[in-house]
């Protein structure tokens, strides 16, 4: 039926049935651009998951504790896990995994820009998951209802796994701003240096931002990167003061007018420069996991190989 | 040897073997060659660091000392630590972690089926648990000497290489001493030398499907159940006891 109509057609058809909340599904007709923003984000939400391994992944074989260790593990693995089913989402829109990985490789493919800085203390577990994740949490819960059927299943499960991840870093974060003096302080410097990284992940301001407006008719985004970071400021800075951690932003201050935080103005030089891949850990980053595929090559033609020689032998 | 000592002591070495292992293959998390394999790695890393906090809870909570479960885990010195020798070989590759947790596994499979029927109900308790595990972890590791053995001729020279290297720590699996012989009398510990024929049997098994060669070497290497460990240990143990000797007594 689809080739009868015009592309204007085709397009008003989909754009009413976003307009009426029903999902579009992989075999649905869509438009190419629909098609390419989603496996743009959905592909650099699925690298975030696999870079974003690698910081935290730096801490588990120093974790102060067994039961610090196991949580961390098991944290890292779901982060693994999101990786996998997001690149399956991708592979719906007809995103090759592997080929979607040589882009991240190769610096065609972006990642989110937090996990370019180090992870200098124990309790920068903690930071992130307290920080991090819960950023990471207001951006996702409204994917949750995207009009994309796959991903907003998917992030169903990731919403559920990150917030639970979020409230085991601000567990971590607690307990050191209520330990000895030189936990409070490990504590603090921590927040220092990821707080303004953090607000950075809510993206340009929206005056600056690209594809914020088609993306919200398309129902692929539902808030505005500067309403998203006014909420995770809102809710994070009383979570501070109930721990007694000094939030590093001399503006901030609290609006009685508008009931919200006012707080200062982003770096946003830095946050460029880091896109760029002039970030402190853009290189090792990048570098980790290209020999991570490099030295696993040998693994990988072995196992073809292997399944390749059984089915030769179940077939005589 | 009081009972309670040689248990405690017992207890310390299978919670060793869990740890050290548990915290060599947590080294891999995020370099997989695939991403399956960083989750099952990671998975198995956990099943081990748990099968570790259960040992050392027990051995703390036996009052042979005031140690607790962490204290045991992150605050001995090396030669205080009694896990194989196998256990803390370095990762080098894919092919060497795969070598080392297959020829382990092999060992702690019908180790925990024995060890399931202790007389010692908690030990029990813990090996059923352990052994549910295990089972995954030998099936996973068997499967992957099997597909390296027989995939490519390099993953199959890779593959004998780690094998010929690791077989020196496979003697010590099996020895036992008087703190075996007496908790085995008590029926307490498993006696090695009857769960030996089944770790050979897998081995043979599995190499024979993958075309591994048996090494023939007769070299061996022990001590780790004495705390004579490799060179290898120091720099395990730097990594892992970081955070409890730059920040000694205080809670996480």
């Amino acid at each position: 039926m689809s080739q009868e109509l015009s592309i204007e057609e085709l397009e008003k058809r989909f754009q009413e049935k976003i307009d009426a909340e029903i999902k579009i599904e992989p075999n649905d007709w869509m438009p190419d651009d629909y098609r390419k923003t989603l496996i743009r984000q959905i592909s650099q939400h699925a690298h975030s998951e696999i870079v974003g391994m690698l910081p935290e992944g730096n801490w588990i074989t120093r974790a102060p504790s067994l039961r610090r260790k196991a949580v961390l593990l098991a944290k890292v693995q779901d982060e693994a896990g999101h990786g996998l089913y997001l690149y399956s989402a991708a592979e719906t829109l007809g995103a090759d995994r592997e080929e979607t990985i040589d882009d991240l490789h190769s610096g065609k493919a972006k990642y989110s820009s937090i996990f370019n800085y180090p992870t200098l203390s124990w309790a920068d577990m903690g930071t992130i998951g307290w920080l991090v994740d819960g950023a990471a949490i207001m951006n996702q819960v409204p994917l949750c209802r995207c009009s994309y059927g796959p991903y907003a299943r998917a992030m169903v499960r990731v919403c559920k796994e990150e917030s639970f991840h979020q409230r085991q870093g601000f567990e971590i974060v607690t307990k050191l701003a209520q330990g000895t003096p030189e936990q409070k302080e490990m504590a603090q410097d921590s927040l220092n240096r990821w707080w303004w990284p953090s607000l950075m992940m809510f993206g340009p301001s929206d005056a600056d931002s690209q594809h914020t407006a088609q993306s919200m008719k398309w129902k692929i985004k539902r808030n505005t990167n500067d309403d998203l970071r006014q909420q995770f400021v809102d809710i994070t800075v009383p979570q501070a003061e109930l721990i007694g951690l000094t939030i590093p932003d001399p503006d901030l201050k609290w609006n009685e007018e508008r009931q919200s935080y006012d707080f200062g103005e982003i770096n946003w030089d830095e946050f460029n420069q880091v896109i760029r891949g002039n970030g402190p850990c853009n290189k090792k980053r990048i570098e980790d996991r290209r020999n991570a595929k490099e030295n696993g090559k040998w693994v990988r033609e072995a196992a073809l190989a292997h399944a390749e020689k059984r089915k030769m032998k179940k077939a005589v | 040897m009081e009972e309670k000592k040689a248990l405690f002591e017992y207890l310390l070495r299978l919670g060793d073997d869990s740890l050290i292992l548990g915290q060599r293959l947590s080294e891999w998390c995020g370099h997989g060659p695939i991403l399956e394999e960083d989750i099952a790695m990671t998975n198995i890393a956990l099943d081990l660091i748990g099968q570790a906090t259960n040992l050392f809870e027990y051995a703390s909570s036996l009052g042979v000392d005031k140690r607790s479960a962490d204290e045991l885990a992150f605050v001995r010195y090396e030669k205080d630590y009694r896990n194989l020798l196998l256990v803390e070989q370095e990762n080098t590759d894919f092919g060497y972690t795969l070598a080392r947790q297959f020829l382990f596994d092999a060992f702690r499979k019908p180790f925990f089926e024995a060890l399931s029927q202790s007389s010692d109900q908690q030990l029990a308790a813990i090996a059923e648990k352990s052994l549910k595990e295990t089972k995954y972890h030998l099936q996973h590791s068997s499967e992957w000497m099997i597909r390296l053995g027989d995939g490519t001729d390099e993953s199959h020279e890779r593959i004998q290489q780690a094998v010929n290297q690791l077989w020196a720590y496979t003697e010590e699996i099996f020895e036992q001493d008087q703190i075996d012989q007496q908790l085995i009398q008590a029926g307490i510990a498993v006696d090695l030398s009857v769960i030996r024929a089944s770790w050979t049997k897998q081995v043979q098994a599995v190499f024979s499907e993958a075309g591994i060669d048996l090494p023939q070497n007769t070299w061996q290497q022990k001590g780790g159940r004495q705390g004579k460990h490799t060179e290898h240990m120091g720099y395990l143990l730097a990594e892992m006891q970081f955070m409890q000797r730059a920040y000694p007594q205080m809670e996480w």
